[in-house]
């Protein structure tokens, strides 16, 4: 390695200088606004229309309970079954393992307005292909664009579909770093398939899982496209609506980017807090 | 002997019962995708479950491009998504280079800056660049406002300094002994050694712009210069143009990237697990 500030900044400069135009500049610009009225011309100090509104603004609360709602449901049930399809595709005892990993990986690569599409159209109510499954299937067909529960489920299941694959690809780079022989002298020690995923892999895992985990809250957190696209705007009547939306709402509807700005502070607090308290819970117990 | 082989064999029966249906289910969506763009409208609509394509794609985009120019968007998506990974790549390695190759002031804490960024939610920075370049700088709805302000990524610099700092650095010093510029050292030694990881880097870097959807949404709102997810958004949940017609528009942005993604499935994998290995 050289001493050579010069050299080292030349080389820094045109990467740094969008950075510190597009990044650091609006991290601090949005801190400060987040204590503006900005509803008039002039934008004065009042941070009791931005930071004072969040607590007592049912639709910020509400996109709150969903977000939360999302997360608490969502990521635990997409982990798990992240997990449980690495373990799977990495069995050596799979078949056909370029079309099942296929079938999981390929929709990293799908843009979410194009996947949004095609859930909305699936699971349109009077004769979507789920519900005329459903029907051949001798179930009752279900409302999904005006049942919030539904509604709710329906954005659930199109996160997941998208994302799980995804977490399952860095899973299965963790479980191939773990050594074989671990299982081969599990085995001769005649410790079963089960016990040795309890015992064996989800112990090893454990730092790549919580990897994941924090990716997805922060995902989580600024969901947009799923509630803007397929169940059209947040709905049924907000029961969709999360907190990326709301910001987008506040932010590029209204054009109150002070607001918006606490928002999107809120979010990212959020983010860090909920990350540190699963790092915390997941940490190695000495 | 023989019940150990029959014990492997039921687990392995076991395996594709409960993988194969579920293969099935998450392939369901892609698949109808690509059928209902082949279907004319009220072939979606009938009560009858088809699941099989028929012939309509042709005419069914037809529609989609005399009603939204959808040509015309996916042009401007191309461009973007080339420019941008290109630009990217340029200064991202360029940055991963000096933090590995060079010791100086500032070095610790460029590097906690650019890290420090990479949790950092998106929404933060979003609505100064809106009103930065919307109103400040007046560029909305411009090849600068669609390119320049997303060229930003730490991954691609987390990525190049992990390829930079395994190659030998005495390679670099023998070149510089015999007076070789520096920056002929970065182009003509380092970057060759790096084609794996630039390899990876351009296609996540090309799929993130090719996909992205928020930042154009916001930004270029003028027909000549939307992207083609902002175009087909603004579709969804409109009776303007029939579903088989949009569904065309979503496998022409979806399937490029399959066939991408079937033949250079190894470096999609590096480029996600990249930042999950250190």
């Amino acid at each position: 390695m050289r001493r050579r500030t010069g050299t080292a900044y030349g080389f820094l400069a045109p990467y740094l200088l969008i950075f510190a135009v597009f990044w650091v500049w609006p991290i601090v610009y949005s801190f400060w606004l987040s204590f503006l009225a900005t509803r008039q011309l002039p934008w004065t100090f009042r941070p009791a229309m931005t930071w004072g509104r969040l607590a007592v603004d049912p639709a910020f609360v509400n996109a709150l309970k969903n977000t939360l709602l999302i997360l608490v449901v969502q990521v635990p049930i997409m982990i798990a079954l992240a997990t449980v399809l690495a373990v799977l595709l990495n069995s050596s005892l799979l078949r056909a393992r370029g079309l099942m990993r296929f079938a999981f990986f390929a929709p990293v690569v799908v843009g979410e307005v194009a996947y949004a599409a095609v859930f909305r159209l699936m699971f349109t109510a009077d004769r979507g292909i789920v519900n005329k499954v459903l029907e051949a299937a001798g179930l009752p067909s279900v409302d999904w664009f005006s049942n919030p529960t539904a509604a709710m489920a329906l954005i659930i299941m199109a996160v997941t579909w998208r994302w799980a694959g995804y977490n399952a690809i860095i899973i299965l780079s963790g479980l191939q770093s773990i050594p074989d022989d671990v299982y081969e002298a599990a085995t001769l020690d005649r410790v079963t398939p089960l016990r040795q995923f309890l015992f064996i892999t989800l112990p090893l895992l454990r730092p790549v899982i919580l990897f994941c985990v924090v990716l997805s809250v922060i995902g989580t957190m600024q969901l947009f496209t799923e509630p803007f696209l397929i169940t059209n705007r947040g709905g049924p009547g907000g029961a969709t609506e999360t907190l990326g939306l709301f910001l987008y709402r506040q932010g590029f509807t209204v054009l109150n980017f002070g607001y918006a700005s606490a928002v999107a502070y809120t979010i990212a607090a959020l983010a860090v807090v909920i990350s540190l308290l699963n790092l915390w819970l997941g940490r190695e117990r000495a | 002997m023989t019940s150990r082989s029959s014990r492997r064999f039921w687990r392995q029966v076991g395996l594709h019962a409960v993988l194969g249906p579920l293969a099935l289910i998450w392939l369901l969506p892609l698949w109808m995708m690509l059928v209902f763009s082949t279907m004319p409208e009220n072939g979606i609509f009938s009560p009858d479950i088809e699941l099989l394509p028929k012939g309509q794609f042709w005419a069914n985009f037809q529609e989609l491009q005399a009603e939204t120019g959808f040509l015309r968007t996916l042009f401007v998506s191309v461009v973007v998504a080339l420019v941008t990974t290109g630009l990217s790549i340029l200064l991202t390695s360029m940055a991963g280079w000096a933090l590995v190759r060079y010791r100086f002031r500032g070095r610790w804490l460029v590097t906690a800056l650019i890290f420090g960024t990479l949790t950092l939610p998106y929404f933060v920075v979003v609505i100064p660049q809106f009103i930065m370049v919307a109103r400040d700088m007046g560029l909305q709805s411009t090849w600068f406002a669609l390119i320049v302000p997303p060229l930003f990524n730490s991954l691609g610099v987390l990525f190049m300094r992990q390829a930079f700092s395994m190659m030998p650095g005495e390679l670099f010093d023998a070149a510089q002994v015999e007076g070789v510029k520096e920056w002929q050292i970065f182009t003509r030694v380092a970057l060759p050694m790096a084609k794996p990881t630039l390899a990876a880097l351009a296609i996540i870097l090309f799929l993130a712009s090719w996909n992205n959807y928020l930042w154009p949404l916001l930004i270029a709102s003028d027909p000549t210069m939307m992207t083609a997810p902002v175009a087909l958004g603004t579709l969804i949940g409109f009776t303007r143009v029939s579903w088989a017609a949009i569904m065309t528009g979503a496998v022409l942005l979806t399937l490029p990237m399959i066939v991408v993604f079937i033949f250079l499935q190894r470096f999609f994998m590096s480029g996600i697990t990249a930042g999950a290995v250190k």
